[in-house]
């Protein structure tokens, strides 16, 4: 209880120091150490799989993005300023951002006792799909469409990153080219951690379906690993134009698609997985979104080309 | 012999702990950059070690055991490499 009233109060402060904090890298810091710390809540009330999805894209995936951003924005000081919301705009975001806030405190709080759940009968089906983990059979079987829109996001959000090219850099290289570190500590990590690292991404992502874990726990940990190697100069980003790099990206929604529409023609609709086949073809579907959620990431943060190829 | 065993355990993980406060005192109180990360970098190398090490009793099978410690090598990978490059930027 102590603990719990702890954590809580610290991702609290954690909040409010990001919000406040004048430097925006000193923001990304803060942000971070919201997100762990929302990871020991989430830990805390027995979510292992929110816990590991917020590390992981939450207070990793994100903040890496946003380190990028802040380096990034330090080059233009009048694009910025020119970009930079006015004063009341930021007071109406903020008024927004606590209306929402407090009106899902008060959905919370007005939740009768005990609250309404179907996780005795989503636990009851869980046999039929083969798996052991109850999330993964909400992701994928009861929800499926919700998890197949969320992976074509992912898609488009890449492709909203390559659209802020100017026109002559269309098919380029993202993001900045790092030297290539050939001594050092970071030369030395890029080198040890990524068949460690890639074991792991892989492991996350193949216990998704017993234990916690899952496509964007394991392809997280895979983009991290490529981005160490490309930091360290050891790895090159491939050209947005490559025909291989543009089919990894959409080979996770294009197969969780062509699942879907045979579920129409062998089982009871669109997304409806035939009895006999469940796991495999969910487990044929993770495999593939782990790779375009490990592409995605990993371009997101690139970011757009900037040089020719 | 195990309650014994898990008692002592107990002790170094409240010892793990100490250097995790330790380092913390360290970072906040250091006067620069390069003590403060002298003083972080001990508090995660040794004192994640000593707790993974007070685990031990604690664990039912091989791997619950072993799985501490590779947790703690790769904290020592990452804290050590990053500890490098901070400190070599902080003196450029």
């Amino acid at each position: 209880m102590i603990l719990d009233a702890l954590i809580a109060g610290l991702v609290l402060v954690a909040a409010g120091w990001t919000l406040a904090a004048r430097d925006a890298f000193a923001a990304v810091i803060g942000f971070v150490c919201f997100g762990l710390l929302l990871t020991l809540a989430w830990a805390r009330l027995g979510a292992v799989d929110v816990a590991l999805t917020e590390a992981a894209i939450g207070a990793g995936a994100t903040g890496i993005l946003l380190l990028f951003a802040v380096v990034r924005l330090r080059g233009g000081t009048e694009e910025v300023a020119a970009a930079t919301p006015s004063p009341p705009q930021r007071i109406a975001a903020g008024l927004l951002a606590a209306a929402i806030g407090i009106a899902l405190a008060l959905a919370v709080m007005l939740l009768p006792d005990p609250a309404p759940s179907l996780a005795a009968p989503a636990m009851a089906e869980l046999p039929a799909f083969g798996l052991g983990n109850p999330v993964a059979a909400v992701l994928m079987g009861y929800r499926g469409l919700d998890t197949l829109l969320e992976s074509v996001v992912l898609v488009f959000a890449v492709l909203a990153i390559w659209s802020m090219a100017p026109d002559r850099r269309w098919g380029g290289v993202p993001g900045p080219r790092f030297p290539r570190a050939e001594h050092g500590p970071l030369s030395l990590m890029a080198r040890l951690l990524p068949p460690i690292g890639i074991v792991i991404g892989i492991h996350l992502a193949w216990a998704g379906a017993d234990a916690p874990g899952g496509k964007f726990q394991g392809g997280t940990v895979l983009a991290a690993m490529w981005l160490l190697a490309w930091v360290a100069g050891l790895a090159q980003a491939p050209a947005i134009a490559s025909r291989r790099l543009r089919l990894v990206l959409v080979a996770g929604p294009l197969v969780f698609l062509a699942v879907g529409l045979a579920g129409m023609l062998v089982a009871d609709g669109f997304l409806a997985y035939p009895p006999a086949f469940a796991k495999p073809l969910i487990v044929l579907i993770e495999a593939a979104m782990t790779l375009s959620v490990a592409a995605a990431l990993a371009l997101l943060i690139a970011g757009p080309p900037e040089r020719a190829a | 012999m195990s309650m014994l065993l898990q008692l002592l355990g107990l002790l170094v993980i409240a010892a793990g702990a100490a250097c995790f406060a330790l380092g913390t005192i360290g970072l906040l109180r250091f006067p620069d950059t390069l003590s403060r990360l002298h003083a972080l970098t001990k508090a995660d190398s040794l004192g994640l070690g000593l707790v993974a090490l007070g685990l031990l009793p604690f664990a039912e099978s091989l791997g619950e055991a072993l799985l501490p410690f590779l947790a703690w090598g790769l904290v020592l990978l990452s804290g050590a490499t990053t500890a490098q490059l901070i400190a070599e930027r902080a003196r450029r």
